[in-house]
Parts: structure tokens; C-alpha cells; sequence
């Protein structure tokens, strides 16, 4: 049996790219980023993995705007993000939903005012049918309950579930995911991700998901970009991740296998120390 | 017991040139990034719509509750000045002017900068530590990815309401200033109110209270715009957000002290007598 499940969702072959990474640099104290190149095609999506430190969440900042790089471009639509002014990006960043890792949900504000938020700024919706938009998506990511809760009455699974259903209250056509996992149990962990792919089921929407967690990456993603010391060192489908013979690859594998191992030992463990025993008389 | 051989500690090289250097590169860094941050601050002046509701929580926020604090410091001040100044005044036979005295020397000087540095600390250091959570937990980039304009919600909002908030609180301290100084010398003198309000207005003019409640509106410019600058500018998450919110109580303090300097030349300048 597989260590995971990888969910397939059908991707047009000859689709172009919604988005083109195109031998972007970019350097801090120190090289981040070093003519780093690769696609996401409509409807597709993309796990970009790597240690940590190695420039995945400064790669997502580059597409949407946050941050420029030294050298290559960020083409979005045939549109270079590298170039756009303040209000072009604006403009940009409307079509693009962003999940943070620590879901960044704005503390003063219940989880509805985070969603009308983005609403009023990108709708023309009306009031009654933003409060009934906020409540559909809450529902997707089964938060409806906590419409009126303020972020620090959220568990971390929840603040996540609710920076999901922000990020896609606008209607993306582009998700981008820093770590939608990191620092949750394996439970909340699995989830989340079954969550993700749900999402991408409903709406059809591409997504780039950083990630350094392989069953995450294994569940909701149909193609692997994988960064090491900057470089893009993999860009293929998950099976020929697996099946690679890449030295580092094989180590970032076993490294990720022997942690999936230990998390199943325990749950195995969990079960069968929870199972009905039989009363003897 | 054997003797320990101490090693000879080794020469540190000395750098003091150097590290002034750095201060004041810093020093200049600083002033230049503020200057930057408030004509920004005029830019959005001129790009409506406002968000009034976000003014108003701030107002909430940054003034009212900071009555408590300007209550207490409004009352102390002006029963300390009436105590302090009453053996003086007694001695050079001008009792009768201690009213007067600590009206204008509570509404020019002291009620205006006591209360900006007192509330420099509070709510510069209240807003540098915010701005910088907000920086360190990705809410600012969050507004930026959603296109909203996070100076325009942030800073704005709440500098305004600082340049609201200080002259209302300095009126507020002014008054109870007056009050604290009426209950001293009622006690030691038995002064009635009626006696000790009409030696106030008597000898207090237009230009012992304006440019001092003038002053406060640009007090609150400088802890609005130094706070914000030290949290929206926050970086190396919790350390960064403690030393954003201590840079913000001390720079706006000192700022607020040397441009009382400038505003105190104005003054005289505009009303010379």
C-alpha cells in the first residue's frame, strides 16, 4: 500500500500557462533565488517543495508583487508582474487568492468583517448579498459558526480554514499556499489538505502550493516543482518524484517517508489501543 | 594549589569612530524614512475616500483611553505647580497671582508637552508594538495581496486620530490642571472658585492658550507618524515588534521635546510681548 494518496484531477494538456516563472533571481545577504524557471498551466496544481530557507515563500511574494526580482520575470496572464506599477498590481492581486501561513487574518475583525473586507474592496455585491456570500464560503471550509468569532477565539486549524475561505471569498483564478500545514497536528494537517483539494474540485482554480510536507504535496497537488539552494533541481509529475534517482531528492523522500512512518506507527498504536476488548465473564 | 596561568585578555580593536558613525548614519536613516512616511501622509490626505470608521475606533482607542492617565497627570500638575510655586510667590508679596501664573504656565508649556510625552510613550509604543505584529504575523502583506492599501488603513487612520486626540486630551488636562490648583489653594488659602476663575480669565489672553493647544495637533502628527513607522517598518518578528514599540516611546518623545523648542521661537516670534 502506498504511503500516500495522491488525488488526480483531470488538467488539459494543451492548456497554456496561467503562469510563467521565467529564470527569476533574486538575492537578500545572500543568493535566494538562482534562474529559477517553471510553469502552472489553468486548473493545474503545482507543489513547489524544498528545504526550508531555500526561497519558496520569497517566490511566492515575487508573483503577486510583494517583492522584485534582480533578473527574469513573472509572466501572469502574458503579463509581466515585474513591471507593473502600484495600481496595475492592485489590479492583479484581485484575481489572485493568498493563504499565509499563519492564515494572517486581521486581528481586530471577526472572521465575517475579514471576508466582507475583501468584498467591499472587489465586489459591487450589495450588503445582504455580501453577508450571503460570506456565509457560502464559511460553509465550504465548514466555519458558518464562527462567522462572529474574532480570530483569537480560532484554533490554528480553524485560523486556517478561515484564511482559506477568505483568500477564495474574491474567486481567484490563481491560489497561492505558504505552508497551508505547517504547525498543525497530523489530523488538522490532513484535513486542511483534504480541504484544499475539495476547493480546487468546486471552483477549478490553479494553485501553487508551498509546501515541505510530502503527504501534503502527495494529496493535492498534480505536479512537483522541487528548490534546492535556490535552484530548480525537479519539475515533473509526483510519480517520477518518486521514482527519481536525484540524490537529493532521494534523501528529501526517505527524510519525509521516515516521518510519515513514525505518524503512522502512532495512529496505528491510537487505534488499537482504542478498540473494544472483549469482555471475558 | 597550582597557579592558574591567566591568559592575556586579547587586544580588542577599538572602533569608536566607526560605531559613532554608524549612530549617526542611522540617526540620519531614521529621519529621512520619517520625513518619507509623512509626506506620504499628505499624499493620502488628498486621495479620499477616508475610513472614518477606522478614525473613530482609533479615536476610542488612542484618546479615550487615555482619559484616565491625562486625568490623573492634569490634576497632579496643577496642584504640584500651585504647592511648589505658593512659598515664592507668598515671599515676593504675589499671592494673588498664583492663579494666573499657573494658568498660563499649564496651558503654554507644561500641559502641552507633559501630556504628548507621556501619551508619546503610551500610545506610540501602543501602536509601534501593533504595527509591528501586524508586520511579524503577514497581516500588512495580507492587505497588500488583498489590494488594499495598508498605509491608508493603518497609518492614516490612526495619525489623524492623534492630531484629533492630543488637543482634545490637552483642553481636557488644562481644565483639570486649573481644578487641582483651585482645590490646593482652597485648602491653603480658602479661596472661593468664583475669586480663583475670575483671576484666570482676567489674566489669561488668546496667545497663552492657542499655540499651545496649536502645538498638540502637531505633537500628535509626530507620535502618530514615529509609531507607525516603527511597526509598519517591524522586522525580526517578536524581538522586532519589543524594539519597535521602545523605539517608538523614544523617538516621538524626543522628537516632541526638540520641537517644542521650535514652536516655543515661533511663539514668541508671532506674539512677543
Amino acid at each position: 500500500m502506498s504511503l500516500f494518496h495522491h488525488h488526480k484531477k483531470e488538467v488539459h494538456p494543451d492548456s497554456g500557462p496561467l503562469l510563467h516563472i521565467d529564470r527569476v533571481s533574486i538575492s537578500f545577504d545572500r543568493p535566494v533565488l538562482r534562474d529559477v524557471s517553471f510553469q502552472v498551466r489553468h486548473g493545474e496544481t503545482v507543489a513547489l517543495m524544498g528545504k526550508s530557507g531555500t526561497g519558496k515563500s520569497v517566490l511566492l511574494k515575487l508573483i503577486v508583487g510583494l517583492l522584485k526580482p534582480n533578473a527574469g520575470k513573472v509572466v501572469y496572464r502574458d503579463r509581466d508582474v515585474t513591471t507593473m506599477n502600484e495600481g496595475q498590481l492592485l489590479a492583479l492581486r484581485s484575481e489572485m487568492g493568498f493563504l499565509f501561513q499563519g492564515a494572517a487574518l486581521f486581528d481586530s475583525m471577526t472572521v465575517g468583517q475579514n471576508l466582507e473586507l475583501f468584498l467591499v474592496k472587489h465586489t459591487e455585491l450589495s450588503a445582504p448579498e455580501r453577508e450571503q456570500k460570506i456565509l457560502e464560503t464559511l460553509d465550504i471550509v465548514g466555519l458558518r459558526d464562527a462567522v462572529d468569532k474574532m480570530p483569537s477565539e480560532l484554533s490554528g486549524g480553524m485560523k486556517k480554514r478561515a484564511g482559506l475561505a477568505r483568500s477564495i471569498v474574491i474567486e481567484p483564478d490563481l491560489m497561492l499556499y505558504d505552508e497551508p500545514t505547517t504547525g498543525l497536528d497530523p489530523l488538522t494537517a490532513a484535513s486542511i489538505a483534504e480541504e484544499i483539494v475539495s476547493l480546487q474540485q468546486r471552483l477549478g482554480i490553479a494553485s501553487l502550493v508551498v509546501t515541505h510536507d510530502l503527504p501534503t504535496a502527495f494529496t493535492v497537488a498534480d505536479r512537483a516543482v522541487v528548490l534546492n539552494e535556490g535552484f530548480v533541481v525537479f519539475d515533473g509529475t509526483l510519480n517520477d518524484f518518486v521514482s527519481s534517482n536525484d540524490p537529493f531528492l532521494r534523501e528529501y523522500l526517505s527524510a519525509s517517508q521516515l516521518d510519515r512512518a513514525r505518524h503512522d506507527k502512532i495512529i496505528k498504536a491510537i487505534e488499537q489501543h482504542s478498540a473494544p476488548q472483549e469482555v471475558t465473564v | 594549589m597550582a597557579e592558574q596561568e591567566v591568559a592575556p585578555a586579547p587586544a580588542t580593536e577599538e572602533k569608536p569612530s566607526s560605531s559613532a558613525v554608524d549612530r549617526w548614519v542611522g540617526g540620519l536613516v531614521l529621519l529621512g524614512g520619517l520625513w518619507l512616511f509623512a509626506v506620504r501622509f499628505i499624499k493620502t490626505l488628498g486621495r479620499p475616500p477616508y475610513e472614518f470608521k477606522e478614525i473613530i475606533r482609533q479615536l476610542n482607542a488612542i484618546g479615550f483611553r487615555s482619559l484616565s492617565l491625562v486625568t490623573v497627570v492634569g490634576v497632579v500638575i496643577g496642584a504640584v505647580l500651585t504647592m511648589q510655586s505658593r512659598p515664592t510667590m507668598i515671599k515676593f508679596g504675589a499671592e494673588a497671582f498664583i492663579p494666573a501664573m499657573v494658568a498660563i504656565s499649564v496651558m503654554r508649556e507644561l500641559s502641552p508637552v507633559l501630556i504628548s510625552v507621556i501619551l508619546g510613550g503610551r500610545v506610540g509604543a501602543g501602536i509601534g508594538a501593533e504595527l509591528g505584529s501586524m508586520r511579524a504575523s503577514e497581516q500588512i502583506d495580507a492587505m497588500e495581496v488583498a489590494a488594499l492599501d495598508p498605509y491608508k488603513l493603518l497609518v492614516f487612520t490612526r495619525v489623524v486620530a492623534c492630531m484629533i486626540a492630543l488637543p482634545v486630551l490637552t483642553i481636557y488636562a488644562d481644565l483639570l490642571a486649573l481644578v487641582g490648583s483651585w482645590v490646593v489653594e482652597k485648602i491653603e488659602a480658602g479661596m472661593t472658585l468664583n475669586h480663583f476663575i475670575t483671576s484666570v480669565v482676567n489674566s489669561v489672553e488668546f496667545s497663552d492658550y492657542l499655540p499651545g493647544i496649536v502645538k498638540t495637533i502637531f505633537f500628535g502628527f509626530t507620535i502618530g507618524i514615529v509609531g507607525c513607522y516603527e511597526g509598519y517598518n517591524s522586522s525580526g518578528g517578536t524581538e522586532g515588534v519589543g524594539r519597535s514599540a521602545t523605539d517608538a516611546a523614544v523617538t516621538s518623545s524626543l522628537l516632541i521635546i526638540v520641537l517644542d523648542v521650535l514652536f516655543v521661537k515661533i511663539t514668541l516670534m508671532l506674539w512677543p510681548s
